[in-house]
């Protein structure tokens, strides 16, 4: 059954813009993303808006819908009453190119700085072996698309620009945390995390964890987990005291400092 | 087109009205009722430093035998009434009350816990108050500089309270002994069965800590070589998910066992005796 849903749409480039209105017909089952599309197909020929999968998979719709950091395609309409108007924004963290679609080149310069998975030597028979338990750790953060809606709400880089050179970002903790929870990796990434990737910056308010379209944990899982092993090389008198007498956790050896 | 004013982004302002980002002129256009979490945060944490403030200063009513407020354990200064001090009064030097002798450790256990960080950050410091509602503040540095740094020592106030949970538990143990005018042997009235459930809640919370987690397994990068420290981090991460939640009841538990004593002690109520 079909009803008139009020819109209210950004549209502008980095000059300026406005929230436009439109009423576009939906029906039953639809997302904010059919609407989106119909207003391009009907009213707005020349709506940007970046898209790809419509599952929920590609990570290439994200966008602001009433305030709140969404991949549109995952925005059910039966969410909203239906005289409520949607607003549909870009993300606001990052330089807007025109109307939804959005620069988020700030995320692959991050990518870049991290350094990238680095396993030892193989075994005598060619292989590298993990144990199912410990592959199984990794998988949660592996989930991640890429939609950096998690880097959208940060208020770290969202509400201050000038964070952005000294600031990785959850997403990049979340690699940093799966790549130092890998039992095959020989980079020690703590000092990296706590120095260039700025994980002190992060006051794990939770907004990422709250965003993200794929129920990643990324706080409890992976940031505050790197904190953790950032104290255990700096700040823990336990450790210090153990490593001063001989004692200290064998876990990490084989591993250098990336 | 109808529009909302852009307001005019003034050059090398930063965050979401800077001159790159899209000019949509609102702090945030959520529409839900975003503010009422840090709000409520706001008024019970306030309200419960203002109660804990005014108890800790005023160092009486803390002892109705058998039992001992949580604020005041363990009791170690020559202030502490009879019956109070389970461990001795070594620091009798100590002339102010002797809950500021003890207080210092859960406060810092709390103060630098993950999860009231996140609440107070959001509810105190508006850092930021909701997701995606922009922050008052001009600069940011989050926790690299001193006095925020300091959160790091979050694991060293764990240990402590690793004790202090072992102490309130004998403290519970106590609870269990008679009352004036009692014979000897176990005994049970309603402040002993709020001391056991204010003990298990502030068990719950401090083994449920983020620096616990790591500390029994979340440190290794191979648990299978480790099944033993698997396990315990497996049930510790299962206390995690819940940190929170267990975080607001060991507070409420706590203040509402702190008060009952004082009413006791101040005889403006009687416990009510099972055994």
């Amino acid at each position: 059954m079909g009803y008139t849903l009020k819109m209210r749409i950004w549209r502008g480039d980095q000059g300026g813009g406005d929230l436009g209105d439109y009423d576009v017909e939906v029906s039953e089952g639809e997302v904010v993303l059919d609407a989106i599309h119909r207003v391009q197909a009907t009213q707005a020929g020349d709506l940007a808006v970046r898209w790809n999968c419509k599952a929920g998979k590609c990570g290439s719709c994200s966008a602001e819908v009433n305030g709140r950091p969404r991949l549109m395609c995952m925005t059910r309409l039966s969410d909203f009453d239906p005289a409520e108007t949607v607003t549909v924004t870009p993300m606001r963290s990052f330089p807007v190119i025109r109307d939804l679609v959005t620069d988020v080149s700030f995320n692959y310069e991050k990518a870049r700085e991290l350094p990238s998975f680095a396993p030892p030597p193989r075994d005598a028979d060619g292989k590298r072996r993990m144990a199912q338990v410990d592959v199984e750790r990794g998988q949660e953060f592996r989930k991640c698309i890429e939609c950096f809606l998690c880097q959208d709400t940060c208020h770290v880089i969202r509400d201050h620009e000038d964070n952005k050179p000294a600031f990785a970002g959850p997403r990049f903790f979340l690699r940093y945390a799966e790549l130092d929870m890998h039992p095959l990796d020989t980079h020690d990434r703590r000092a990296l995390a706590q120095g260039a990737a700025g994980l002190g910056m992060c006051n794990i308010t939770k907004c990422c964890t709250e965003v993200c379209p794929e129920g990643i944990r990324i706080t409890d899982n992976a940031i505050i987990p790197m904190k953790e092993r950032v104290v255990d090389r700096k700040y823990d008198p336990l450790v210090w005291l153990g490593s001063k007498i001989g004692l200290r956790n064998r876990d990490n050896d084989g591993r250098s400092e990336a | 087109m109808a529009s909302t004013d852009a307001p005019s982004t003034t050059p090398g302002s930063t965050g979401v009205d800077g001159p790159t980002r899209a000019r949509i002129g609102a702090r945030t256009l959520r529409e839900d009722r975003w503010w009422l979490a840090p709000l409520a945060t706001f008024i019970v944490f306030s309200g419960f430093v203002v109660f804990a403030t005014y108890r800790a200063f005023a160092g009486d009513y803390f002892y109705a035998e058998p039992y001992l407020s949580p604020f005041f354990s363990p009791c170690l200064t020559a202030d502490c009434v009879a019956g109070s001090s389970d461990f001795g009064q070594p620091l009798s030097w100590w002339s102010l009350s002797p809950a500021l002798v003890v207080l210092i450790f859960p406060l810092g256990f709390r103060m630098t816990c993950y999860y009231y960080r996140k609440a107070y950050y959001r509810g105190f410091w508006l850092s930021p108050p909701a997701c995606a509602v922009a922050e008052p503040h001009g600069a940011y540095s989050g926790e690299t500089r001193f006095p925020l740094i300091l959160q790091n020592l979050h694991r060293w106030f764990w240990y402590a309270a690793v004790v202090i949970a072992l102490i309130l538990t004998w403290d519970t143990v106590l609870a269990f002994g008679p009352a004036p005018g009692e014979p000897d042997g176990i005994h049970m009235g309603l402040g002993t069965l709020l001391m056991v459930a204010n003990v298990v809640l502030i068990w719950l919370y401090t083994l449920g800590c983020h620096s616990c987690r790591h500390i029994t397994g979340g440190r290794l990068r191979h648990f299978s070589k480790h099944p033993v420290r698997y396990r315990i981090w497996t049930l510790v991460s299962r206390l995690n998910n819940r940190h929170g939640t267990y975080a607001w009841y060991s507070l409420f538990s706590v203040a509402i066992v702190d008060f009952y004593v004082y009413l006791l002690a101040t005889g403006a109520f009687d416990d009510p005796r099972f055994f």
